[in-house]
């Protein structure tokens, strides 16, 4: 386990009073929190606690539902990400997103992770893309498994696979933070240790914020823990004190499985 | 406290408390006994003590194939985790008090010239003040009481001034009557078990506080 230290730098992230709305009904109340660099930060609670709905807000995912709405205010190196100057494609490319089942193009492998890059104007000539395809997909601890056979369609690879295809698509345009929605729930054993490898080879280099069920992920990849309950965040703080002694009790009953 | 979804943890973990408090009554049992054989020269009530330590080490293999069965099965979390890693430890530490009860036993036959020992009047106090804090961590344990776990670390410093006591007692008795060196080297191993019974009743505690609460307790 990495050794918690306190984040030495200003936060990558900062959100102070957040809510957002589905029509009437309040998902996410009032959350104030600061997403660190160097750290992998977890977000656990019960289905329906707005983590999810939270994790979205942090790159304007909720903007695609026309009932949702957020208060508050979320910024990313102090720049207020739901300014009306706000360029989301541009955010969405500096704050990246892994969904809960991995949604690779109907494309090659080698376009999947090829797309962004292009769109974004990232890379120069067929030669600047390929070292950035190589890049991103040796980041991810993919590119061993499928030099040999990059115009393959991404969907013919396993699920694993195609989940580190997704995290190599999202690395691919030089994310500074990576948002991931559960995304081993759809994985086994195995591939979930490949994702969890990942992520701790990817830290510090870019802002990691996970949801999981699963609260031994998160335990095991993450420094700093944040648990949500009815749309709140009850407890946040370094990932070995909420496992071992958690302050609130509503955290302890969820973490020891006595909720109700 | 509430309970947890899975009835089933509940049990195994009243069950692993179970184990423990069980142990914890033994091992008190075998320190007062084996005081009592030392005191009375009795032999046959020294063996008993020697004999009955196997039960100790057979439950200590059940809290630890309970414990471990229990982390493997459930991953515990929080206070459950410090529970169960807690009865883990404390297992190994009574298993270890019987341990020195019965070398305590072992050596009730070695002593000659009973009455002629004057440490011998300074050991059995030592004896019920080092059983005394077994029993007294056994309830912190079963209370999940701090307070009083904390309470009986600070009671070890007594039992070590008894044995600096006994050690020079023993040693100017030792000068003065060679003759008696063996059965005086006996009663300082003795002596020096029940100052490990203090430590180790400090250990104990210390977990009970860990469990308790999440933290050693201040000055460890």
């Amino acid at each position: 386990m990495v050794t918690d230290e306190t984040p030495a730098s200003a936060p990558k992230m900062s959100t102070r009073d957040v809510s957002v709305f589905y029509g009437d009904k309040m998902a996410v109340d009032s959350v104030t929190i600061d997403i660190p660099q160097e750290f992998v930060t977890a977000f656990i609670g019960p289905s329906g606690c707005g983590k999810s709905t939270f994790l979205r807000a942090l790159n304007r995912m909720n903007d695609t539902i026309a009932s949702a709405r957020v208060e508050g205010t979320i910024e990313l190196d102090g720049e207020d990400i739901y300014r009306s100057k706000m360029d989301v494609v541009q955010l969405r490319a500096r704050v990246g997103m892994v969904f809960q089942k991995p949604n690779p193009f109907p494309k090659s492998i080698f376009e999947n992770v090829a797309y962004g890059p292009r769109i974004h104007g990232l890379a120069d000539g067929k030669a600047e893309l390929e070292t950035v395809v190589e890049k991103s997909l040796r980041r991810a601890g993919l590119w061993d498994e499928v030099k040999d056979r990059l115009s393959e369609s991404g969907t013919a690879l396993s699920g694993g696979q195609q989940q580190r295809l997704c995290i190599a698509r999202a690395i691919a345009v030089q994310p500074e933070v990576i948002l991931m929605d559960e995304p081993c729930s759809a994985l086994d054993p195995i591939a979930t240790a490949k994702i969890e490898e990942l992520i701790d080879e990817l830290r510090g280099r870019y802002a990691i914020v996970i949801v999981t069920h699963s609260m031994q992920q998160a335990a095991r990849v993450s420094q700093r823990t944040a648990f949500f309950h009815l749309g709140k965040m009850v407890e946040y703080g370094e990932t070995s004190d909420i496992f071992t002694n958690p302050r609130e009790e509503r955290t302890k009953d969820y973490i020891t499985g006595r909720y109700g | 406290m509430v309970e947890h979804t899975v009835k089933a943890f509940d049990e195994d973990i009243t069950r692993l408390r179970g184990l423990i408090a069980e142990m914890g009554g033994l091992a008190e049992l075998a320190i007062e006994e084996a005081m009592q054989a030392l005191v009375s020269g009795d032999e046959v009530l020294g063996n008993e003590v020697v004999a009955r330590d196997r039960k100790l080490d057979v439950l200590e293999s059940e809290v630890d194939a309970m414990a471990v069965r229990t982390l493997a099965l459930r991953a515990p979390m929080a206070d459950d985790l410090r529970e169960i890693v807690a009865a883990l430890k404390i297992g190994g530490i009574l298993e270890r008090v019987g341990d020195y009860a019965k070398n305590i036993a072992k050596r009730v036959n070695r002593i000659e010239g009973r009455s002629r020992f004057e440490p011998l009047t300074l050991i059995p106090a030592m004896g019920e003040l080092a059983a005394g804090m077994i029993h007294d961590v056994l309830t912190a344990y079963a209370a999940r009481d701090p307070e009083l776990a904390r309470e009986v670390i600070e009671r070890d410093e007594k039992v070590d001034a008894f044995y600096d006591s006994i050690f020079r007692n023993l040693v100017s008795f030792m000068v003065e009557n060679p003759a008696t060196i063996s059965s005086a080297a006996h009663l300082l191993f003795i002596a020096r078990n029940l100052e490990r019974i203090g430590d180790h009743a400090t250990n104990i505690a210390e977990m009970v506080h860990y469990s308790a609460v999440g933290t050693y307790p201040p000055d460890r």
